[in-house]
């Protein structure tokens, strides 16, 4: 079908400003959180219902179109970067909270609702939806579901795919199906985990019940200086081994120290080579024990300085400068790279050596913030777009970044997804057996491949080009030590 | 390779050719859980040689085990270290395998509050049915590299291929425990769970059967005692072994009755309305039924459907009932599917789930 066929197709149905396709209408969809891929989509679609959604399926299906859905695109590896011969489908209109729960503690919404919308609505409960990703004001749940976000707050509270009861999905042929239940579990396979972080792939997210927690009744903030970055470390794997699971565990480095205190004057110690904060968070009591036992092994672990917060305020003034690392690395350099490997939380040090040795190597600064409770490492690589070649450098830098992760025993992507960022990773990390099997997966669900095709697994093609670096994960990287 | 991965492996394609099913065995503790073996001819693979600890570093939270390994071994260690599966999975026998564990994907009085089995699975190393060795997942705690085929084939009734090595989350062990009592009705202890649960309380389990609520409390000493404060009631000295025999079935009530039916359902549902005696889990997100055998399993179905959930024939004579809640065509035909995806030649466990794969 033609390009304009397709457009008479849509406006038979869905009104003239739903759906776009002059060049200039185009634009803004071309790119999302990741903008150094851009490709300008064929048409884009702005359904508010889900029978419009069913219905732009159902054409696409015919009519053998690839579907790309969008939420707010603030995704950061090019999940919703559009396929110049689709539709790109935007959810963004169907944010409609469609009923919360106080009794059952859940929340029932259409995907284009915004993630921290889910937690206002449901602050008259004293409840609240516990993954918070760094964009949680503008993201939307629908994107958290297709990527499984984290968050802060996700080593004690989980993921997306552990704060979510049920969804509805539209399969490619427009079909609405159920997955998981208003229970805790469901019969037959664990769909609804297959689904979560399926990046658009497996069918289009239409409505997800989530599960809300009550808000603890306090929270709390030790923000510990080191001058080590191991000491640091060692700091991390010792609260954690007195048995403390912090609400929240977040690392800077020396570079990042500097470029959010020179923005915001938070207060950070300038000598450190490390900063560390950990929250704790439940009832009073609880809170005040924990915060105690936390200082001590801060101490005892050689912090140079600690401070606990004394109210409200302070606590998210500590935490303002953990979360202006991204705007502070804007200031400082006109572009940066947030990548997004998870390791093994003690091989952290080495990893950030790794990191500075590249950065000498590349002539590119690096400032690292890091989710220490999850080992979730987010390096942010400076450089300028402008420069002829830089971006080139960056991504070579990046790349070689991940398969440090991948060599550490850990993942090339810990919340940001893989897209179209991280495919040739993907060869590296997985062998061509375990490709073929994502491939059949989503064969199972979408055998012609109109569902964000290229994104997330990458072609057979595109891993045998890469061939001559392949590298898998042998058994003697983890050594087995049979205990008994 | 180690040689029992080569054996099982050999196995697999000895099955194929021969198209003769396997029937995947741990501790063979929960055989009498799920499907019959829809195949009257079959191999028994058994896995639970294929045993010990892969790699376990406390400060990292994480465990790797073999799938054979006995789940009573698995906790031990970790309890050493004060650490501890906190899905609780019941074993029904200290033979009970971790491979076990996570093909029935069974988890006790904890899952309401801390998570089930499938929250805690980091990564998997398996065998699918062309004898590929495959890793998904990892050992870190985020990962999003490729579909989580980990918690995908947890629950999965081994019918999605052959499990090796599972890496789990694992959390610290509570300092303190308490387990309280209180006498109520049923629709009274509802009420009480869900106001509860909407505090933020150190509540790790519930359990309400014959006019008794019991709650049990974990987590910091100050922490416990203050919420044992709010909540009142009577503090049960035998609070432990009581948890026990509800998370192992050793409590008279899940064989006072011809069948034992488990209705996870949603937990807001009031009392229902079924012959039979009751008994309540996980904030009343579970309800066990021991009822006769000529109780009408359609009209447990259909209560549980409308409850939100779903209802499982968990122990009885399973010859005239289905064990696990009918799926809906379309629903049926994206499992055969994804199993013929795993597994080509049907060899795994053929009517562990359902008799159609």
């Amino acid at each position: 079908m033609s390009r304009f066929e397709l457009i008479s197709k849509l406006c038979s149905f869905l009104p003239h400003n739903a759906v776009l396709y002059e060049t200039e209408d185009l634009k803004p969809y071309e790119c999302d959180g990741l903008s150094a891929y851009r490709q300008t989509p064929m048409i884009v679609a702005l359904p508010q219902t889900e029978e419009e959604v069913i219905k732009i399926l159902q054409i696409c299906h015919a009519t053998k179109t690839p579907v790309v859905a969008r939420g707010a695109g603030t995704g950061l590896s090019g999940g919703a970067l559009p396929h110049n011969e689709g539709i790109l489908l935007s959810l963004a209109k169907l944010k409609h909270i469609l009923e919360i729960d106080p009794v059952a503690r859940t929340a029932r919404v259409q995907p284009g609702v915004r993630n921290l919308a889910i937690s206002e609505a449901a602050a008259p409960y004293g409840l609240y939806y516990a993954p918070d990703p760094s964009s949680q004001i503008a993201c939307t749940i629908g994107g958290n579901v297709a990527e499984n976000s984290g968050g802060v707050h996700c080593l004690k509270y989980g993921l997306t795919v552990h704060n979510i009861l049920k969804l509805r999905v539209l399969t490619v042929e427009g079909q609405a199906i159920e997955i998981g239940s208003s229970a805790l579990d469901s019969p037959g396979y664990d769909l609804l985990a297959l689904m979560t972080g399926s990046e658009g792939l497996l069918g289009i997210i239409a409505e997800i019940t989530v599960k809300l927690l009550p808000k603890p009744e306090k929270a709390q903030l030790v923000m510990a200086a080191f001058n080590d970055v191991q000491k640091a470390a060692d700091a991390v794997a010792n609260i954690i081994s007195a048995g403390i699971i912090p609400a929240g565990m977040e690392m800077m480095d020396k570079i990042t120290i500097h470029a959010v205190e020179d923005f915001l004057h938070a207060g950070y110690d300038l000598d450190a080579a490390a900063i560390l904060l950990c929250e704790a968070d439940g009832m009073t009591e609880e809170v005040a024990d924990e915060i105690q036992k936390i200082s001590t092994i801060m101490q005892d672990s050689g912090a140079i300085k600690i401070s606990i917060s004394r109210d409200e305020s302070e606590r998210l003034r500590f935490w303002a400068g953990r979360k202006a690392a991204f705007p502070a690395a804007g200031r400082v350099s006109p572009d940066y790279y947030c990548m997004d490997g998870t390791i093994p939380r003690k091989r952290l040090a080495q990893v950030l050596r790794d990191i500075e040795t590249l950065s000498a190597e590349y002539g590119l600064r690096c400032l690292n913030v890091f989710h220490a409770g999850d080992g979730n490492l987010h390096p942010l690589i400076l450089y300028d777009a402008n420069q002829p070649g830089e971006l080139e450098k960056t991504e070579a830098f990046g790349a070689r970044i991940l398969e440090i992760c991948i060599e550490a025993g850990g993942t090339i992507t810990g919340e940001h997804g893989v897209g179209v960022e991280k495919l040739d990773q993907m060869c590296l990390q997985f062998k061509s057996a375990e490709r073929n099997l994502f491939h059949a997966i989503k064969q199972a669900f979408d055998p012609d491949g109109l569902l964000n095709p290229g994104k997330a697994i990458p072609s057979l093609h595109r891993c045998a080009e890469l061939g001559a670096m392949h590298v898998h994960r042998g058994e003697d990287k983890f050594p087995t030590i049979p205990r008994f | 390779m180690p040689k029992a991965v080569e054996h099982f492996i050999h196995a697999i394609n000895a099955a194929v050719k021969n198209k003769k099913p396997l029937y995947i065995r741990g501790g063979n503790s929960k055989h009498f859980y799920g499907g019959q073996l829809t195949s009257q001819a079959y191999d028994t693979l058994d896995i639970a040689t294929y045993s010990g600890i892969v790699n376990y570093e406390p400060s990292e939270l994480v465990v790797t085990a073999r799938t054979g390994t006995r789940l009573v071994d698995l906790e031990t260690i970790l309890s050493e270290h004060h650490q501890m599966l906190a899905f609780e999975p019941p074993h029904f026998s200290e033979n009970a395998t971790l491979g076990g564990c996570i093909a029935t994907g069974l988890s006790g009085p904890r899952r309401a509050y801390t998570g089930a089995v499938r929250d805690f699975v980091l990564g998997v190393r398996m065998l699918d049915g062309r004898g590929d060795d495959l890793h998904f997942g990892g050992q870190v705690m985020k990962n999003v590299a490729g579909y989580d085929v980990s918690r995908f084939v947890t629950g999965a009734m081994g019918t999605l291929g052959v499990l090796l090595e599972v890496s789990l989350k694992v959390l610290p062990l509570p300092s303190m425990e308490i387990t309280l009592g209180m006498q109520m009705k049923e629709s009274e202890a509802i009420d009480k769970m869900h106001q509860w649960a909407s505090k933020p309380l150190p509540i790790s389990a519930t359990c309400f059967y014959n006019d008794n609520l019991f709650v049990r409390l974990s987590g910091a000493e100050s922490a416990v005692h203050a919420a044992r404060l709010k909540l009142g009631g009577e503090e049960i000295k035998q609070g432990k072994s009581f948890w026990q025999s509800i998370r192992e079935h050793t409590h008279p009530f899940f064989h006072s009755g011809g069948r034992l039916w488990r209705l996870s359902i949603k937990s807001s549902t009031p009392k229902l309305l079924l012959p039979g005696q009751q008994l309540l889990e996980w904030g009343g997100a579970l309800r066990w039924l021991a009822s006769d055998e000529n109780l009408n399993e359609k009209a447990i179905r259909s209560q549980a459907e409308a409850a939100g959930g779903h209802a499982t024939l968990f122990y009885g004579e399973k010859s005239s009932a289905q064990v696990f809640h009918p799926l809906t065509t379309y629903m049926m035909t994206l499992h055969k599917r994804l199993k013929q995806k795993f597994d080509p030649a049907g060899i795994f466990n053929p009517g562990r789930i359902y008799s159609e794969y």
